[in-house]
């Protein structure tokens, strides 16, 4: 029965991990920004077996957002033995190039909030001497692309600060997981028409992270088939690279 | 996260006719869902009917695939609170563990539960438990203007006939309340019997079906005895039975000609009524192949090939039954097109709870046909005039062409019906039947 916490519970990841959890019986704390599709979510998660399944109206981005996330943990769910870190938002890349605000605002909730909330959790799991921190990164942080070089370089930040916590909370016994997702047919990717082969649908997503979690994975990519993507994409020579479109 | 429609194609299970729609995901069952650009809409659950009543050419759908959260579940009485695109799997997962069941179940478990109020649904216990509406507690109804509703059989009853069973029509059904039934476990225990004409199906029914609670035949419409088949009978059980293994099968690609015809249906038909296990006397079923043997088969609706396949299911009065049966196998075996499966039931007498609900008193019969273009259009245009001279109907759920004075034939309630549609809302099939030219 793992005390779990989801910090962007209404992404439609997150919402189809926390059906997960709640098969497990786990008790969750469900944290997020829109009330009602948290209530909808919290209801939802307590028939298919959640222990229990409390809200926190939460930004990200507000700076007391993880000492407020640490203290309902205590107070709703006694503690916290595994962390989700799921929100985010798919930059308009052609905006933030004209929008030094735009572009920050971005780094802000893609990056800096998610390493204000690791900083604190991991400190306070460290001390614990156990515990699970999951972070959604994504295959867009394996190397910047023109087409979304702002989400990626964000991304990536998120997969080279999760690298380093895991090494320094190794000794400690908590576990740090970099989740690299493709393409997921979710909220985030609505808008995109004609989705072909590589989508994928976030339930199965979801299966494979709690896969990855059981057995202590580091890093996951998910579908598994983009590692091979990736390898690929990391060793475009730079000459070439450059050039194409991508 | 504003989003612009996308815009796919929204295909029926029989994958023909398949029409591009602008697409829009309702996300959230509180909010309003935005009826922008098309000029109208129709909800979509999951696409399992076959024809044109889940589609709207040239319109949108609003795609509810979204709303599958549970709401509540008491496991002492088992009512069951849900959203509209949670699906039947999805509740069996749930429930089963608990010791309940779906209280009506279609063949397959991959529809949603607001698909199977719009099609007043019905299963192999139609003569015991009437359709799926007569399990419905209630259901929540958005329509264009805004307006939300609950209609209960007690709480705006009108709505409540117009909707179950209202083809999605009447609005946009956003939560809905469902009686489940008490089950021992995933077990089935019953029998199978081999018989060799109509009118030894309608004696073992007439027995059979008294004594158990699901029952079914399958027809060999191929073979030189017409009206041969396998007739099953089952009741929830105490019992052991292994769920299926392996892992489901899947037609990956649509192979260019259709692999169903004259030869295969033949070889098929012939073994399947000689095989050991269609005469059995104390046979123990899993649910599963039990309710939903083409589950197991992902995508099967493609071995037709790419120019899909069509579904008949029509019901004639018990009165005069078996020449009305016998005249439609006859017709079928004339044209030489076979039906891969044909499925035969007996409908209880039950008053059914929708105003265009299909199930009605009589013998049921399911057909598929590959699509031949002219040659299988005019064979079921021959089936309707049998069924339309018994008095009987054909089930629009699985339905891409019957004539629309058929179907007003078929549903004389249609005029009582329209005064409920949405403004907003529309569906292929319904411009289809309601054409008057036809
Ligand atoms: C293998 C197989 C076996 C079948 N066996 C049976 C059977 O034994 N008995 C039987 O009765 N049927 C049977 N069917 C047909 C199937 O049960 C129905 O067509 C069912 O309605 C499909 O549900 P769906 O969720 O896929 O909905 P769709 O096919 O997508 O839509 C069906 C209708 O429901 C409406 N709808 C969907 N959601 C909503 C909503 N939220 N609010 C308002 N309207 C809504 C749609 O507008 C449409 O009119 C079978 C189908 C298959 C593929
Ligand atoms: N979908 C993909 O293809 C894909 C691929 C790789 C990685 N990912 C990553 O996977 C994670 C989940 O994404 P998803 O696909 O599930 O998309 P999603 O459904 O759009 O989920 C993103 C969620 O983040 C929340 N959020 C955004 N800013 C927030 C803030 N300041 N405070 C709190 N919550 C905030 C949003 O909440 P609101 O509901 O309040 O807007 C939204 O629910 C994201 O980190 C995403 O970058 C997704």
């Amino acid at each position: 029965m793992k005390k779990t916490v989801i910090v962007g519970a209404t992404s439609t990841i997150a919402a189809s991990l926390a059906r997960e959890f709640a098969a497990r019986g786990y008790p969750l704390l469900l944290a997020g920004r829109r009330r009602a599709q948290l209530d909808i979510l919290a209801d939802d998660l307590t028939v298919r077996g959640a222990d229990q399944a409390a809200v926190l109206e939460l930004d990200a981005n507000d700076p007391d957002a993880p000492q407020r996330l640490l203290a309902e943990a205590d107070a709703r769910l006694g503690g916290v033995d595994i962390c989700v870190i799921a929100h985010g938002t798919l930059s308009d890349q052609a905006a933030c190039e004209q929008s030094v605000d735009k572009t920050l605002a971005e780094i802000q909730t893609n990056m800096l909030s998610q390493v204000a909330l690791c900083t604190v959790l991991a400190n306070h799991l460290e001390a614990q001497g156990s515990g699970h921190i999951v972070v959604l990164s994504s295959v867009a942080g394996d190397r910047g692309r023109q087409s979304n070089y702002v989400y990626g370089s964000a991304k990536a930040g998120m997969t080279a600060f999760t690298s380093g916590l895991r090494q320094r909370l190794h000794k400690s016994g908590v576990a740090v997981m970099t989740v690299k997702p493709g393409f997921v047919d979710s909220a985030m990717t609505a808008h995109i028409e004609n989705k072909g082969a590589l989508w994928a649908q976030p339930d199965a997503v979801a299966k494979s992270i709690m896969r990855g979690m059981n057995r202590g994975a580091p890093v996951v990519y998910t579908p598994w088939f983009w590692w091979g993507i990736m390898q690929i994409i990391k060793n475009i020579p730079e000459r070439v690279f450059r050039r194409i479109r991508l | 996260m504003s989003t612009s429609p996308a815009r796919i194609a929204g295909s029926a299970w029989g994958r023909w006719p398949r029409y591009r729609h602008q697409i829009e995901r309702v996300h959230a069952r509180t909010a309003d869902p935005a009826l922008t650009a098309a000029s109208t809409w129709l909800p979509w659950g999951n696409g399992r009917s076959y024809g044109d009543s889940c589609q709207n050419d040239g319109g949108g759908l609003l795609d509810t695939r979204g709303l599958d959260h549970f709401i509540r579940f008491d496991d002492q009485t088992g009512v069951l609170e849900c959203e509209p695109g949670v699906t039947l799997a999805d509740i069996i997962t749930l429930c089963l563990p608990r010791g309940w069941f779906l209280p009506v179940t279609p063949g397959t478990s991959f529809v949603t539960v607001g698909g199977a109020i719009a099609n007043d649904v019905h299963g192999k216990n139609h003569h015991r438990a009437g359709s799926f509406n007569d399990h419905v507690d209630g259901f929540e109804l958005w329509r264009s203007d805004g307006s939300r509703r609950w209609c209960s059989p007690q709480e705006n009853s009108d709505w409540f006939a117009a909707t179950a069973g209202g083809l999605g029509l009447t609005g946009l059904i956003t939560r809905a309340r469902l009686r489940l039934r008490r089950v021992p476990g995933p077990a089935l225990a019953g029998q199978s019997r081999r018989f060799g004409d109509l009118a030894e199906f309608f004696a073992l029914s007439a027995t059979g079906d008294r004594a158990y609670e699901y029952t079914v035949a399958w027809l060999d419409c191929v073979g030189r005895r017409r009206g041969r088949g396998i007739y099953m009978a089952a009741n929830h059980a105490q019992a052991d039975c292994a769920a299926p293994s392996g892992r489901p099968l899947s037609m990956p690609i649509t192979p260019p000609v259709s692999l169903v015809n004259p030869l295969s249906l033949a070889a098929f038909n012939r073994l399947y009524y000689h095989r050991p296990s269609a005469e059995q006397r104390d046979a123990v079923w899993h649910y599963r192949p039990f309710f939903y043997p083409l589950d197991s088969i992902y995508n099967w609706n493609r071995m037709y090939g790419p120019r899909g396949f069509f579904q008949y299911q029509c019901v004639v009065p018990m009165d005069g039954a078996r020449d009305a049966l016998d005249a439609l196998l006859a017709r079928i075996s004339r044209a030489r097109g076979g039906s891969f499966l044909a499925v035969l039931k007996v409908f209880g007498d039950r008053p059914a709870p929708g105003l265009l609900s299909f199930p009605r008193p009589g013998a049921t019969l399911a057909l598929d046909f590959p699509n031949t273009g002219a040659a299988v259009l005019a064979l079921l245009d021959a089936l309707d005039d049998i069924v339309r001279e018994a008095g009987g109907a054909v089930y629009p759920a699985k339905d891409a062409r019957m004539p629309g004075a058929a179907f007003r034939q078929y549903f004389p309630a249609w005029q009582a019906f329209s005064d409920y549609i949405d403004p907003r809302f529309s569906s292929s099939f319904w411009r289809r039947v309601m054409d008057t030219e036809t």
